[in-house]
């Protein structure tokens, strides 16, 4: 500022400092929200936390099995909170070959004596294996519902596509069940 | 406008400030509002300080003692919420009033009203704050991070907390929108920004990283809010979303937010070691760049605080090293100060004491930032008490010491009296022997394996927990020497006139007016100089 610039100037100059920062300080609210979607947009661009692509339905996949390799499929399971669930795979693990279309079956049961929906949310590592999952048939597509007592068959049928980067031997499926009654209730409301 | 502007000058030549309490709540003059703000700041810290020592009693002994497990994760949760958003920030925020229009010879603060209104929101978000700690359920325990899921099972208090930190991150947004228009359009002629004191810089950079910073973190906690009560699901995976998302957006604020804590202290240390060792500052435009790129690389370096959530190697290296070569621009500054002692006439009041024990203290607390900066080795430290040591160094004996030496290097300033040097100089040495008694033996237990937030350990650790007990409790209590000796300088006989340079070393326009200084100064900017002074005194740029 040089002496040269009267009050009415400097009025000027502050009220626009002013509006400069508080569209900053908007635009940064905004920013934080922003980063949801560009976190999940680099999730899928890097399959970080095993979430990406690989973890949606595929409609048909051409099956070119892979005869000469030979990885290993890990399953896991977890019950979110500790819940009265039992939740666990028919096989703890299984050898596959890329490109050949595998099915494994999971039981859930509900040990409480109400109804209760439940989620499964999926889990690929490593991270880099993840858009290489390609799952056709799949509980964790879809709230589960369930009666009381209730116990449950649930198939996956999954291929790890021949593109499988050739360091990867282990490949691990985790499941988290979820208790998503409430959140099921709510959207089962118009527009909720 | 000019001449309302001219007017209004005039008449306040004639009336100081109103009478009684009123004075204090109407007030929108930036001396009362800093008084203020460092007021409440110190009796947060004095709040703060008492949840510390309830966490710290706990832990004398291995086993529960003292209070259940729930209540001693909310003492965690809370000293952190109050000392960080009630103490450190405010007590910068108030130095910044008083100091900022002083020493760039404004008036006043450019919107002295909000200044008001960013002041008052401060003591109604504490009060719903603290009023969670008589809620059924308690107060928020879940960590002042608000990790989801764990904070979204926070009882009544939820909204509260929630809502509290709004109204704080509102307070710091103005005070600092209020800071960066007064730097950028009200500096007295000759004032040029590479003449601005140090503390002026700093706080200029601080306050752009709280403006682009404090709104991410309200957008955060609204994400919170709307997750727990709408049914969103930002942060619910069950629903789709992804709880590390949270902590991205959480240390994207969070990150910066601890250099808003320290840049202020850097400022305050950079005028107080030229004062003192009688020399110009060693290497003015380097510390100016120095706080610049430390504001710039406070925000790519958030998810070091995250090295064990799962990242891709990629970016656990990325962190890594931008975190490493945030140790570049601060080894200047410390440089700087120390070059700026070289050979320097120096003596020892007490606010050079609490300066070099700031210096010597905060590049410890530096050290053991850089070990956690490895990510290989965080994965050791992660969550133990060698974090808790770390952040201790830099916020204790760094900004907390900072404020202390602020405290008493401007206090003859702002009263006019002097305060008692033999017992700030008791006061230092007090709080320098206990603040390492305290915190120094948890760098032990940290490496050990002792995990922080838990009221309970290991008969092994016991040693050197009751070590750090009985230095908390010490520290707490030296501190009275510092209450007594601020009370009397405030409300003290006033034996002798200080002089207007307090300081024979001091250099800057606050030591060219009045102590004290008059509720008014630089109505009419004064014409400074090359050497950051008025070119003759009492010289204003009208009368040039």
């Amino acid at each position: 500022m040089s002496a040269a610039i009267g009050p009415a100037e400097t009025g000027r100059r502050k009220r626009r400092s002013v509006w400069e920062l508080a569209l900053l300080t908007v635009a940064m609210f905004g920013f934080g929200f922003a980063m949801v979607p560009l976190y999940n947009a680099l999730c899928e661009l890097t399959g970080l936390n095993g979430r990406d692509k690989g973890m949606q339905i595929v409609a048909s996949v051409q099956e070119q099995p892979d005869l000469s390799r030979e990885v290993t499929v890990q399953f896991l399971t977890v019950v979110n909170g500790g819940r009265e669930w039992l939740f666990k795979p028919a096989v703890s693990e299984m050898k596959v070959h890329p490109g050949q279309l595998y099915t494994v079956s999971f039981t859930a049961e509900n040990q409480l004596d109400q109804d209760v929906v439940g989620q499964a949310v999926p889990a690929v590592t490593p991270g880099k294996a993840a858009k290489h999952l390609k799952k056709t048939e799949c509980f964790c597509f879809n709230q589960q519902p369930f009666k009381a007592r209730e116990a449950k068959n649930m198939p996956v049928r999954f291929m790890l596509d021949p593109e499988l980067p050739a360091d990867v031997h282990t490949v691990t499926l985790s499941y988290t069940f979820f208790d998503v009654t409430e959140l099921a209730q709510r959207s089962a409301k118009p527009n909720g | 406008m000019a001449h309302a502007h001219a007017h209004e000058g005039h008449d306040h030549d004639h009336h100081g400030p109103d009478k009684g309490i009123m004075r204090w709540i109407k007030t929108t003059n930036h001396k009362d509002l800093g008084t203020l703000y460092l007021c409440f700041a110190f009796i947060m810290f004095f709040i703060g300080g008492l949840m510390s020592l309830v966490i710290r009693a706990e832990l004398f002994q291995p086993g529960l003692q003292f209070v259940d497990p729930e209540f001693f994760n909310s003492m965690t949760t809370m000293h952190a919420l109050v000392m960080i958003f009630g103490g450190v920030m405010p007590a910068f925020t108030g130095l910044a009033n008083w100091m900022v229009p002083m020493m760039i010879g404004a008036g006043d603060l450019a919107l002295p009203r909000v200044n008001n209104w960013g002041f008052w929101i401060l003591p109604f978000g504490f009060a719903m704050l603290l009023s969670t700690l008589f809620m059924p359920g308690g107060a928020p325990a879940g960590g002042w991070t608000m990790y989801p899921p764990l904070v979204l099972q926070t009882g009544n208090a939820f909204p509260m907390l929630i809502f509290a930190v709004h109204l704080l991150g509102i307070s710091s947004i103005t005070g600092a929108i209020n800071v960066v228009v007064t730097i950028l359009n009200m500096r007295a002629p000759g004032m040029t920004l590479l003449k601005m004191p140090l503390f002026v810089w700093t706080w200029l950079i601080t306050a752009y990283l709280l403006i682009a910073t404090m709104p991410v973190l309200a957008g955060a906690v609204t994400m919170l809010l709307t997750d727990k009560y709408f049914g969103t699901s930002f942060f619910t995976a069950s629903g789709g979303g992804d709880p590390v998302l949270f902590q991205h957006i959480f240390w994207f604020f969070g990150h910066p937010e601890v250099y808003i804590l320290i840049l202020p202290a850097f400022g305050i240390v950079s005028t107080i070691i030229p004062t003192f060792a009688r020399k110009p500052l060693f290497g003015y435009a380097s510390m100016v760049y120095a706080t610049a790129s430390i504001g710039f690389l406070s925000f790519i370096v958030w998810a070091h605080h995250m090295f064990t959530v799962g990242m891709p190697l990629a970016a656990e290296l990325f962190f890594m090293f931008s975190t490493m070569l945030i140790a570049v621009p601060t080894g200047v500054k410390v440089f700087n100060w120390v070059a700026t002692m070289w050979r320097g006439s120096m003596t020892f009041e007490t606010p050079m004491l609490f300066a070099l024990g700031f210096v010597f203290l905060f590049t410890l607390g530096g050290f053991s930032g850089l070990m956690l900066a490895v990510t290989p080795v965080d994965f050791q430290y992660h969550d133990t008490y060698f974090v808790v040591a770390h952040f201790h160094y830099v916020l204790v004996p760094g900004a907390v010491f900072s404020i202390i030496a602020a405290i008493y290097y401007w206090i003859p300033k702002w009263t006019g009296r002097m305060y008692n040097e033999k017992l700030g100089k008791l006061h230092f040495w007090l709080s320098a022997i206990f603040i390492n008694l305290t915190f120094f033996p948890q760098h032990f237990l940290g490496l050990a394996g002792m995990q922080r937030r838990v009221p309970d350990y290991n008969v092994m650790f016991t040693d050197f927990n009751v070590v750090s007990s009985i230095g908390a409790f010490a520290f707490f209590i030296s501190q009275f020497i510092f209450i007594g000796n601020m009370l009397s300088c405030m409300f003290g006989k006033r034996d002798g006139k200080v002089p207007e340079r307090v300081w024979e070393g001091a250099h800057g326009l606050e030591w060219t007016v009045a102590s004290p200084a008059p509720y008014h100064t630089f109505e009419d900017p004064p014409l400074v100089g090359d050497n950051g002074e008025p070119v003759a005194a009492g010289q204003t740029a009208k009368a040039h």
